[in-house]
């Protein structure tokens, strides 16, 4: 695909601007509205790029960020009915919190209904798990920042791919601990940092230790603190693109998040129906049971309404916002091209 | 690990990213497609009538046609047009290249300099914008298909036919077609039209080829692409007239000896030219990004500057 049109003056604003070039060939003026007498086929096109979608498959790279011990891996298993997660792919259960911030991508290919999804689950164990956490979101935006690298690399090489593998992280999970308080300091310092380079979605972790009215009050609590704190999360209100856009959004972002979810493996009967779930003395706690939990909205959130805005915030708005950083660091040109044996030779 | 079960929402398996293909469409249809067409051939081979006859549209509404005296001083120029089509709440920006002047001199050897300068200077464009630090304002004017019209009144492809083919196919995509068609009888046409293809072989001009039918498409659809493929050079009419014929109104041209419609795919395969540029809009365009505007890219990148 060629190049993405960005949406935002703000990310440009502090760069250099571009001259814009006199049109080569004199153009006659623009619009004449055509008034149709048949069917030409037009809209046929939006088929064809669908059964293209379809066939190319696609690639979605999830991050998952929060203390060890808030249910990230077991919520991803659920959020793609599949285990996908680090602790599921040969890992010890009971392993130890390692010393500094690890980042542990792992790859998976699921098909649903004739579409491949190449899903890579991103984890970051060791964050905000030391005694001292200063600055742990480093190793986090410096991985994130290396993902932009690389595909900026391929993209100015002079031989490019015709597809650019894509492993930029399109979706960061932030899972907050239900203290039912307030956000912790370095939430806030995470979330301050990351919302600049990657899309940040906050979710409400182990929400089954909070009722109705301790969910909702904690809910309102926190949002109202990363809008003090200026913390613009995914979707972002500048990033809307006409009204329709704009109330959906609205709606979620006033309402519906941060998500207060609750993440299971594990399937229970409940009224004849198999459920995933988790069994207390009390009652099954439901996973996608609205009444119980908020992850179903969560799922059709990312993955059945806003997968494809992830992507494209992530290409046209944060990924432009890096490239044109380095390039304006160095001094308005592309980075040095993949060396090839031509080159390596002139350079001799 | 388990692979997730696809039936239908309801069920426990379902994730639901098989919806990514709607959420693609639902955004493509907000933003809309821009296409370029270029076309090329001599004058008086309805190159104009066609391409309003195509998208249904009067795209050159207060034509003048020169005389032949004040087409013997003319160069070959480029006009481009741009019209916004919409269809079922699906937007088309087709911008038509024009270019009036090819092979209306006596000499023609420059004609094709001009057309091939104007294809390169939408690659230079884009690369320059695509190379750039602002990348908000990025127009694809770049030529994703050239109609070239050959003209019925000779025994294959002209001298001037070939080397402009030949100059241009590693370019653009080139559809030939064969102009006015009407002034040939259904045996002619064959005649013509094997006798294109194989000068089209014989001097390795390469024209766009469409791809075949993938293994899961229906039946329906190969049998179409196979009755595209063995169309080419697709022979059309053209008209911008309604006339009654059959109780009907049709686009045609009424002759004392009866009508020929346009839309007829027994008179002519205007329809097999409409249906061919429709259903092949996008690969055209991943053709144009993927193979010609790469290695004008890569070519001038080797040859240096950024």
């Amino acid at each position: 695909a060629g190049p993405a049109e960005s949406k935002t003056e703000a990310a440009m604003s502090e760069l250099v601007p571009e001259p814009r070039q006199k049109p080569v060939v004199p153009m006659k003026p623009t619009s004449i509205n055509a008034n149709l007498l048949g069917y030409i086929g037009i809209d046929t096109i939006i088929e064809q790029m669908r059964k293209k979608t379809m066939k190319t498959g696609f690639d979605f790279n999830i991050m998952v960020v929060g203390q060890s011990g808030l249910g990230k891996s077991t919520l991803v298993n659920t959020l793609f009915k599949s285990q996908v997660s680090r602790k599921s792919s040969g890992w010890n259960r009971e392993e130890k919190i390692p010393k500094t911030v690890e980042i542990k991508a792992i790859g998976h290919v699921i098909e649903e209904g004739g579409v491949k999804m190449k899903l890579t689950v991103i984890d970051t164990p060791g964050f905000g798990d030391q005694i001292n956490n200063e600055n742990c979101w480093e190793p986090i935006e410096k991985y994130i920042n290396e993902q932009y690298e690389k595909f900026l690399k391929e993209e100015v090489n002079i031989a490019r791919k015709k597809r650019i593998p894509d492993t930029r992280v399109h979706c960061c999970l932030y899972f907050i601990s239900p203290t039912g308080h307030s956000l912790r300091p370095l939430d806030l310092e995470f979330m301050k940092h990351l919302s600049k380079v990657v899309n940040i979605i906050p979710v409400i972790a182990k929400a089954d230790t909070m009722t109705l009215e301790e969910k909702t009050e904690f809910k309102q609590r926190v949002r109202k603190e990363l809008e003090v704190n200026g913390i613009e999360f995914y979707p972002q209100k500048e990033f809307d693109e006409d009204l329709e856009d704009k109330t959906e959004n609205d709606k979620i972002r006033q309402e519906s998040m941060p998500f207060a979810v609750v993440g299971s493996d594990k399937e229970y009967q409940v009224n004849g129906k198999r459920v995933l779930g988790r069994k207390t003395p009390w009652g099954i706690i439901e996973v996608e049971n609205l009444t119980h939990c908020e992850f179903a909205l969560l799922r059709d959130f990312v993955i059945r309404t806003h997968l494809q805005d992830l992507k494209e915030v992530t290409h046209n708005i944060h990924y432009e916002t890096y490239r044109a950083k380095r390039l304006n660091d160095n001094g308005g040109l592309p980075p040095m091209t993949v060396e090839t044996e031509e080159n390596h030779e002139s350079n001799l | 690990q388990q692979p997730a079960q696809f039936t239908n929402p309801e069920t426990p398996g379902y994730v639901g990213f098989a919806n990514l293909p709607n959420q693609v469409h639902r955004k493509s249809v907000k933003k809309g497609f821009e296409f370029t067409l270029m076309v090329v051939g001599e004058s008086g081979l309805g190159k104009s009538t066609l391409i309003n006859s195509l998208f249904l549209t009067d795209l050159y509404p207060e034509r003048v046609i020169p005389g032949a005296a004040e087409k013997i001083e003319r160069t070959v120029q480029i006009e481009a047009s741009t019209v916004e089509i919409e269809e079922r709440g699906v937007k088309l920006r087709l911008t038509v290249v024009d270019t009036p002047g090819y092979g209306d001199a006596i000499n023609c050897r420059d004609c094709f300099k001009t057309i091939i300068s104007y294809i390169d200077e939408q690659f230079e464009r884009y690369l320059h914008d695509e190379s750039g630090l602002n990348r908000r304002h990025i127009i694809d004017n770049r030529v994703h298909c050239c109609f070239y019209f050959i003209s019925p009144f000779g025994h294959g492809l002209k001298p001037l036919d070939v080397e402009f083919m030949k100059a241009i196919h590693n370019k653009v995509n080139i559809v030939p077609v064969i102009a006015k068609a009407d002034t040939l009888s259904l045996k002619e046409r064959e005649r013509l039209k094997k006798r294109i293809l194989d000068e089209i072989e014989e001097h390795g001009i390469k024209i766009y080829h469409l791809p075949d039918a993938e293994s899961d498409e229906d039946e329906d659809f190969k049998e179409q692409t196979r009755l595209l493929k063995a169309s080419i050079p697709f022979c059309v009419v053209g008209s911008n007239q309604l006339i009654e014929a059959k109780g009907k109104k049709v686009r045609g041209r009424l002759y004392p000896w009866g009508v020929v419609e346009v839309e007829n795919p027994e008179h002519n395969d205007f329809l097999k030219l409409r249906t061919m540029l429709i259903t092949h809009m996008q690969d055209l365009q991943e053709v144009t990004q993927d193979l010609h505007y790469e290695n004008f890219r890569s070519e001038r990148l080797k040859r240096g500057g950024r």
